[in-house]
């Protein structure tokens, strides 16, 4: 076993990937001989050589393009948004070409657009994004976003081998916050669409995703400790399809939810989680579906304004007291 | 093709490297396109074309003739087409039946009535329809001549974009991002002077688009567009120069869309004589028929001959689909992705 961060299991996850298959080859902006913003790919233009790892102009939507039509041919493509905020240039790419390609065109497109996401970085409103809810709608599409060190490269790996394409959100805060102890040698794959059950309760169920897995476990630790409630945390990992089997084992365990996201409220993932409950487990609620979500407003840079539109540890630990005493 | 001998006395030497029999070939595609939207346009007055039907009128000589430059076949080269480029699709081996029922939205049809028209495809034949989101695949096949070039495959893309489409984001991104990578792709720029509605003028300030292509570090030409031989020798050239390694080719075609947008548009924005001269004076077939009659390379019973053929095998494509059923509803679901394999039946279709 190593101690790996997050962002070290998902650079091990697309060099193993690499190294297994000659078909995945990476592009984007600054990813090759800089290794990326964030150096997610640094050192994979020395052990896999300019072909494979593609240096790109600043061209979300050409990119993007680029690599649906190497899957067409046959490759693996996997390309890195510098930031997920970007990923709104490619947006037509996505949504119109790639994900209908199959439906309309029996076309097989496997490519994974990967970049990081998230806010509680001070990033401002061009570097903080959760993107999830603009391609959520979109038939065709799925969508992963890993919490542990261990998804990070579970998840990475089994996108490159799906068939169909994978939006890969990967959060910056957990970058090199999250460690985990992974094990040397062995093969690790996450499949998409199984959440995991990351704490076991049987007050309330918090349903959540990404960064504030963290958070909402540290608040279901408070809970324990405070108020003796014992909050039950479902990591979703993939949101696209949603797992709605885990969600309905969770509530029919529990009977009340809270569902907890860093993305903006309206339109948002929470609210069709909310109406799956609602169609299929309507009368196992014992009371609301709650919601803790980001304010809806741009996401700010000061830090006095980030930490109020975002969710932290402490409203979770109230919106679950609330929920709990309901 | 009939294998009648070539009249010698005054005939002048074949043009283009071509033979006599792909002279005739291409008579033939330029025929199969015309009479195949002819067809068409009746099937649409009789309201069995379901969804809008768009003409090549007028662009039928490049559509073919560039197509017709490439190397066609299993593995070999691959372009992308657009609406005006029915020509383009025949020539890589799409059959008027599959056109014929895309149109009408039949079952056996290519995307089984799930898409319009041309929007289908087949890379083994060579094509890779187009989404209605002009300049995407400008993009789609810089990845598809990407993977040629990273391959080491000795294989060609061309794509086709309409003067109105180069005002797109994407046309633009893709472009650089394939002149960058110096893919083997040649892009067809049709000058056809409407956008819809829009006259260059409104589109752009440059005056030809071979100019646009020159500002990413591409060789690029204009080329009269209604001259089929031009366009086969530009484009076999271009052709040629992106397999060798040349990198990204451009060019341009000056045609002029004789219809409408679609059959609906009545085209009120267009001067008549404007349309007369285009129809009288500058016609592709027209100006092609005279060259091959001109220069002796072929005698007229050879084209009558062609054009019957194609009346019949567009006869007989009619009557195969003309009263195939529609889809059935239940076959909607299935494919969205690979896994899984349909998509859930919603709950108020079983009460």
């Amino acid at each position: 076993m190593t101690e790996v961060t997050y962002l070290e299991a998902l650079r091990q996850g697309l060099w193993e990937e690499m190294e297994r298959d000659d078909r995945v080859f990476i592009l984007g902006e600054d990813i090759g001989l800089y290794g990326g913003a964030f150096k997610v790919t640094e050192g994979f233009t020395k052990r896999f050589g300019e072909q494979r790892v593609i240096d790109t102009p600043i061209s979300e939507a050409a990119i993007v393009g680029a690599a649906a039509g190497a899957a067409h041919m046959g490759l693996r493509p996997v390309a890195e948004m510098q930031f997920i905020d970007f990923i709104s240039c490619a947006y037509d790419m996505l949504t119109n070409y790639v994900a209908t390609a199959r439906y309309r065109a029996g076309l097989a497109t496997p490519l994974v657009v990967r970049g990081p996401c998230g806010g509680y970085v001070r990033g401002g409103p061009f570097h903080s994004q959760n993107p999830e809810a603009a391609f959520f709608h979109t038939p065709g599409l799925k969508i992963v976003y890993p919490a542990t060190a261990r998804d990070a490269k579970g998840l990475i790996k089994a996108a490159i081998r799906d068939d169909d394409p994978v939006l890969y959100l990967e959060h910056k805060w957990l970058y090199r916050r999250v460690k985990e102890q992974l094990p040397e040698g062995e093969e690790i794959v996450t499949p998409i669409g199984e959440a995991r059950l990351a704490r076991e309760g049987k007050d309330l169920s918090i349903v959540t995703y990404g960064a504030t897995l963290w958070k909402s476990l540290e608040a279901a630790e408070q809970l324990e400790q405070e108020d003796g409630v014992a909050a039950e945390v479902l990591d979703l990992r993939t949101l696209l399809p949603l797992d709605d089997a885990a969600i309905v084992r969770s509530v029919k365990k529990t009977n009340k939810v809270l569902i907890v996201h860093e993305d903006t409220r309206t339109g948002g993932v929470a609210g069709e989680i909310t109406a799956r409950i609602n169609e299929q487990a309507f009368e196992w609620l014992d009371g609301p579906i709650m919601r803790v979500t980001a304010h809806d407003v741009p996401l700010p840079y000061a830090p006095t304004l980030e930490d109020f539109v975002l969710p932290q540890t402490e409203d979770i630990v109230k919106a679950a007291r609330w929920l709990a005493a309901y | 093709m009939t294998s009648r001998p070539v009249p010698t006395t005054h005939s002048r030497p074949l043009p283009a490297g071509l033979t006599r029999e792909q002279l005739l070939e291409i008579y033939r595609y330029l025929r199969l396109t015309r009479t195949l939207e002819e067809r068409l346009t009746a099937l649409y007055r009789q309201s069995k074309v379901i969804g809008g039907l768009f003409r090549s009128l007028g662009q039928e000589g490049e559509s073919v003739a560039s197509a017709y430059a490439l190397e066609r076949g299993p593995h070999r080269d691959i372009l992308s087409p657009l609406i005006r480029n029915l020509g383009s699709m025949l020539v890589m081996g799409a059959q008027p039946v599959e056109i014929l029922r895309q149109y009408m939205a039949k079952a056996g049809s290519p995307t089984r009535g799930r898409e319009l028209n041309v929007h289908f495809n087949d890379l083994e034949r060579g094509f890779l329809g187009q989404i209605s989101h002009l300049g995407d695949m400008i993009p789609v096949m810089a990845g598809i001549t990407l993977t040629f070039k990273l391959r080491g495959e000795s294989r060609v893309g061309l794509v086709y974009i309409g003067d109105g489409g180069t005002s797109t984001g994407t046309f633009h991104e893709g472009l650089n991002f394939a002149a960058v990578q110096r893919c083997p792709l040649v892009v067809i720029a049709e000058y056809n002077r409407w956008a819809y509605s829009t006259p260059p003028e409104k589109q752009f300030a440059v005056k030809d688009l071979a100019e646009k292509a020159k500002g990413y570090g591409i060789s690029a030409g204009t080329v009269d567009g209604n001259d089929v031989l031009a366009v086969y020798e530009a484009t076999k050239a271009a052709v040629a120069r992106a397999r060798g390694g040349g990198g990204v080719q451009f060019i341009e075609v000056k045609t002029y869309r004789r219809k409408g947008h679609a059959e609906h548009d009545d085209q009120h924005y267009v001067p008549q004589e404007e349309l007369d001269w285009w129809a009288k004076q500058n016609d592709p077939v027209d100006r092609y028929v005279k060259q091959l009659l001109q220069h002796e390379w072929t005698e007229e019973r050879d084209l009558t001959e062609i054009d019957e053929r194609v009346r019949v095998e567009i006869d007989q494509a009619t009557d195969a689909c003309v009263n195939e059923p529609l889809p059935q509803p239940e076959t909607t679901l299935p494919g969205v992705y690979a896994s899984p394999p349909a998509a859930e039946r919603l709950w108020f279709r079983s009460l």
